[in-house]
């Protein structure tokens, strides 16, 4: 857990650095880290906040960025889906990507057990704790770098490296290279609508793939 | 940008992280999607972020880039050069980040 926390807290800060250097202040970037806690998910909200998009577009982004832990979600049941609603709520609120590969690593067989609570408090507890001082950490520093350094990028580079890990197969590179394509060149719409029309390109484009070549369908993301 | 608007987007970000965090919790019932929706999860997160950096990299104030004097051209390539070698999202934002500071602090770009 040490090892992958280091890259947590990396991520963290350039998080933190990118909120506050995007133009967000420092107190609504630090409330952003706390509550939110999903970094992909705030990287990609921060240029539609920026520019002032409709709150159900960002909202909108955010879910779509964030549609990997739905899938998670669906395994999380098999382990926490008899403990009351809240109860489940709460802990997959804060449950990261690390904490469930590690998780379902360790917890193979896919049925509650007693000391599957106590390895997940633990997990998260310390993704959580290694994620929130580092990113404060980038919120407060950033707040005395210049702006001249455009050390707001560093956000879109951090979504950059994602996106490529999401990329397996010529399909998924079609699908990205259409909504890429369809985002920029709908630039122009109101309402920051160009990032609707991209989503909504590259996602008909790939099930479309799929169906024309469906033996190479691509993995799971 | 108002501080009750990006407050109104930090809590609905909130509310998102814990509607997809937990989609499937929210429900007493076993849920099942239908098998298209499932098809479609795959290609929904590509295509958000590359929808959302695709404009961020290649355009000014709504315009294509005009000038190769733009720090964001060569640290976006060594970036794509370091995920093609390492396949590592840190070392893409390292290396990306350097070739970004150095030119902007560097030359003033």
């Amino acid at each position: 857990m040490l090892a992958p926390s280091l890259g947590i807290a990396a991520w963290g800060l350039v998080t933190g650095v990118a909120m506050v250097k995007s133009g967000l202040s420092v107190p609504v970037a630090a409330l952003m880290t706390i509550i939110v806690y999903a970094g992909s998910a705030q990287l990609a909200a921060l240029p539609l906040i920026v520019a002032g998009a409709p709150l159900w577009v960002i909202l909108a982004t955010a879910f779509c960025v964030n549609l990997r832990f739905v899938i998670y979600s669906a395994h999380w049941r098999k382990y926490f889906g008899h403990l009351p609603r809240w109860q489940r709520l709460t802990l997959t609120y804060v449950a990261a990507d690390l904490n469930y590969v590690l998780f379902v690593r360790r917890f193979p067989d896919p049925q509650p057990a007693p000391e599957q609570l106590p390895y997940f408090l633990g997990g998260v507890t310390w993704n959580w704790g290694s994620w929130q001082v580092a990113s404060l950490l980038g919120v407060v520093l950033a707040d005395r770098v210049p702006t001249e350094w455009g050390l707001g990028f560093a956000g879109v580079l951090a979504l950059l490296g994602v996106t490529y890990s999401l990329l397996s197969g010529g399909k998924s590179w079609i699908a990205a290279g259409v909504a890429a394509c369809a985002a920029v060149a709908a630039f122009g719409l109101p309402l920051n609508l160009n990032i609707v029309v991209g989503i909504a390109a590259g996602v008909v484009v790939g099930l479309l793939l799929d169906r024309a070549f469906p033996d190479t369908a691509v993995e799971r993301v | 940008m108002g501080v009750s608007y990006a407050v109104l987007c930090a809590v609905g970000l909130a509310v998102v992280t814990v509607l997809t965090r937990g989609f499937f919790l929210l429900s007493e019932r076993d849920l099942t999607l239908p098998p298209w929706a499932m098809q479609g999860l795959r290609y929904a997160p590509l295509a958000a972020l590359v929808a959302v950096i695709a404009p961020e990299i290649v355009l000014t104030d709504g315009i294509l880039i005009a000038t190769w004097a733009d720090a964001r051209i060569y640290a976006v390539l060594v970036g794509t050069a370091y995920f093609a070698w390492r396949r590592g999202i840190l070392g893409t934002i390292v290396s990306g980040t350097a070739v970004l500071l150095a030119l902007n602090i560097g030359l003033g770009w």
